[in-house]
């Protein structure tokens, strides 16, 4: 029992990053940019948040820079995918890099070759606490509840229901109409990844702020690329992306459970761990030529 | 001869200067002089043999990363996955780096390059083939197969290749015959250099003297005026997306066989995702990824010497990689929108259409 409510707390827990990261690059993709400057945004996020926490003393403003951050990675995205008119996918990998290096090169001007600094984490708050022991699972973050009760609801709303939504889904969908409908495409899709870009950045601090309470290299660890593959596994839906970060993270927690046990010690978990990537490639292959890619999909918008 | 403002040497220099202007800022920040550190960082590392040498070490695996990439994007085949790629030759060559000690070296190396090719190749396969079939973006997949990639490593490292003796995550040594031998002796420059260099002369012919090489660059420069031509373009992707994927295979058992010796998690900072920057700062063109290499190579070499000289974090590397690659793909991307090209290759924003219009040999 207490094995089952540990995994589900942990779910819980290791699915926030991707939550915020799904979320913020599903908002990417429905504007019609493949944002691959993930990785680094979450990276960014995540030392920006850490930083400024600790010169500071309080995470919240912390969270407040690594949002800055975000919002300012995004708007570089998007001067080099819409003003300029740049490659998607090498503009976010140029992204990602300069953003890696820059945190990195941050790091090491602040903290250089001195002892791991570390914060006071935010706390962890369970409004359903004293109703027994399954009560433990909602033992969660702030950053969680808010990703869950929040985040979520509100940016399906937003995307789904309000006019706004639907004009990053008309310029991810088919820019050319919306823009003959007087909507427009650049300022669309600038805020779509400003928004995505915070999201992101959020995500990332969630690993400094809340789960570790100090900064690490590779403290990201290819969890970018996850949300890139949880996006395409809920085929560009909010809903369906966060179950997919769920299921990744049940995974995830359950093989890290088990490793430490005796006789699973030899298992090779790092296949259950390649498992959501084959799992997207897989899926994939068999939807076939039936992939709903976002119809704008990688294409730069110009007027002609 | 007037040159334009927009031709690729002044356009390449552009994105250099505007570099070193953005990232004075980082420089100012960490104490130093710009000024000072640029020369430390291009300059300094010509000036000693050993250093000069160690540029040409660093610039080895992405003298054939750069190659591998440029090849896939001249072909309108966004490989993303070089990197895992690498990683797959590289395990390809720690496994068979350990069998070959009875032979010779003459035969033990081209066993192992072979090898490594041809797994780079395998791992590339399968999103070349999900895209030529059902149209399957590759930017997503190659990215997706590369931690695929890294997870086999280590599932390898910390399971069967484990270290016996120590317990390390290291495969064991390979054999004596398979190392490839220093060029120079006293200094880490390996055979893998040259075999980048054969690498780059070979795709250069290939892609400009051979009628393979232009139906890859008609398929780049326009997938349906290359199908209306006659050209088989699902044969010319599979086929550029293969050779891609076994060169960048190549690198892999360069770093293995030419540095490492075995199988290690950190054989790569990322040499596959510096391919698409040295791919794009040698706009697509032999020529220009061999400079562009030799060039990364130094700002590397020189980012770890001014570390020491000038206390300016060797991170600066990464970060003027990084932005390099931002400001070379923004001003292609306005060069293209200037001459009027609407990117016609169906992802616009190509930078083969860049170089192609201007009609550059290979």
């Amino acid at each position: 029992m207490t094995f089952v409510v540990d995994l589900l707390a942990a779910t819980l827990r290791n699915a926030t990053p991707l939550v915020y990261g799904t979320v913020g690059e599903t908002y990417a993709e429905r504007s019609g940019v493949l944002n691959l400057g993930i990785e680094g945004t979450m990276y960014a996020g995540a030392f920006a948040g850490f930083a400024t926490a600790w010169a500071t003393g309080s995470p919240l403003i912390g969270l407040l820079a690594a949002i800055v951050v975000g919002i300012g990675a995004g708007a570089i995205m998007a001067l080099m995918t819409v003003t300029f008119g740049a490659n998607q996918h090498v503009s976010g990998i140029g992204l990602t890099i300069g953003l890696i290096g820059l945190s990195e090169f941050a790091n090491r001007l602040i903290f250089a070759g001195g002892e791991l600094q570390r914060i006071e984490p935010m706390p962890i708050v369970n409004p359903l606490a004293g109703l027994g022991e399954i009560a433990s699972i909602f033992d969660q973050y702030a950053l969680t509840w808010v990703a869950f009760l929040l985040i979520v609801p509100a940016a399906w709303w937003l995307l789904q229901r309000s006019s706004f939504g639907l004009e990053i889904r008309a310029v991810g969908e088919n820019p050319e109409a919306a823009d003959a409908a007087g909507v427009s495409v650049a300022r669309t899709r600038y805020l779509a990844l400003m928004i995505g870009g915070a999201l992101m950045a959020i995500g990332g601090a969630f690993f400094t702020l809340a789960l570790l309470g100090s900064f690490t290299l590779d403290i990201i660890a290819g969890r970018g690329w996850v949300c890139v593959a949880l996006v395409i596994f809920g085929r560009w839906r909010i809903g369906r992306g966060v179950i997919g970060a769920l299921l990744f993270s049940l995974i995830f927690s359950l093989q890290f459970r088990l490793r430490i046990l005796p006789g699973f010690g030899e298992l090779p978990f790092e296949l259950l761990l390649a498992l959501p990537y084959l799992v997207v490639i897989g899926a994939l292959a068999l939807s076939g030529r039936n992939v709903a890619y976002p119809g704008a999909y990688l294409k730069p918008y110009r007027r002609s | 001869m007037r040159i334009s403002p927009w031709s690729t040497p002044v356009l390449v220099l552009a994105a250099v200067l505007i570099t070193f202007v953005i990232t004075a800022g980082p420089i100012l920040v960490a104490g130093a002089n710009p000024i000072e550190a640029y020369t430390a960082f291009v300059i300094t590392p010509l000036t000693s043999q050993f250093t000069l040498l160690e540029v040409l070490v660093s610039a080895t695996p992405i003298l054939f990363t750069g190659a591998a990439v440029a090849i896939a994007f001249r072909a309108g085949y966004w490989n993303i996955g070089a990197e895992g790629q690498l990683l797959l030759g590289a395990i390809a060559a720690a496994g068979i780096g350990t069998l070959v000690g009875g032979l010779p070296g003459i035969v033990a190396l081209p066993i192992m390059v072979a090898g490594g090719a041809v797994a780079g190749a395998a791992w590339a396969f399968v999103p070349a083939l999900l895209r030529v079939r059902f149209g399957i973006d590759e930017v997503v997949t190659t990215l997706l197969l590369n931690p695929v990639a890294l997870l086999l490593v280590n599932g390898l490292l910390h399971g069967p290749w484990r270290d016996p003796v120590t317990g390390f995550p290291e495969s064991p040594r390979i054999a004596a015959s398979a190392e490839f031998p220093a060029l120079i002796e006293r200094s880490r420059l390996h055979l893998g250099f040259l075999v980048g260099l054969v690498v780059i002369l070979a795709a250069w012919y290939v892609l400009s003297r051979t009628p393979a090489g232009l139906r890859l660059r008609a398929a780049g420069l326009s997938p349906h005026g290359a199908r209306f031509a006659g050209i088989n373009v699902s044969r010319t992707l599979l086929g550029a997306a293969l050779v891609s994927g076994a060169i960048a295979g190549i690198a892999g058992v360069s770093e293995v066989a030419g540095i490492q010796n075995r199988l290690t998690g950190g054989l790569s900072p990322g040499y596959g995702y510096t391919g698409i920057v040295v791919a794009t700062l040698g706009t697509l063109t032999m020529p220009g990824v061999a400079i562009a290499a030799i060039f990364l190579g130094d700002l590397s070499i020189g980012a770890s010497s001014a570390a020491r000289s000038l206390g300016i974090p060797s991170q600066l590397g990464a970060v003027v990689q990084g932005v390099l690659l931002l400001t070379t793909v923004a001003l292609l991307a306005m060069r293209r929108q200037r001459s009027g090209r609407t990117g016609e290759a169906d992802k616009g924003g190509s930078v083969t259409g860049d170089v192609a219009a201007e009609g550059q040999p290979g």
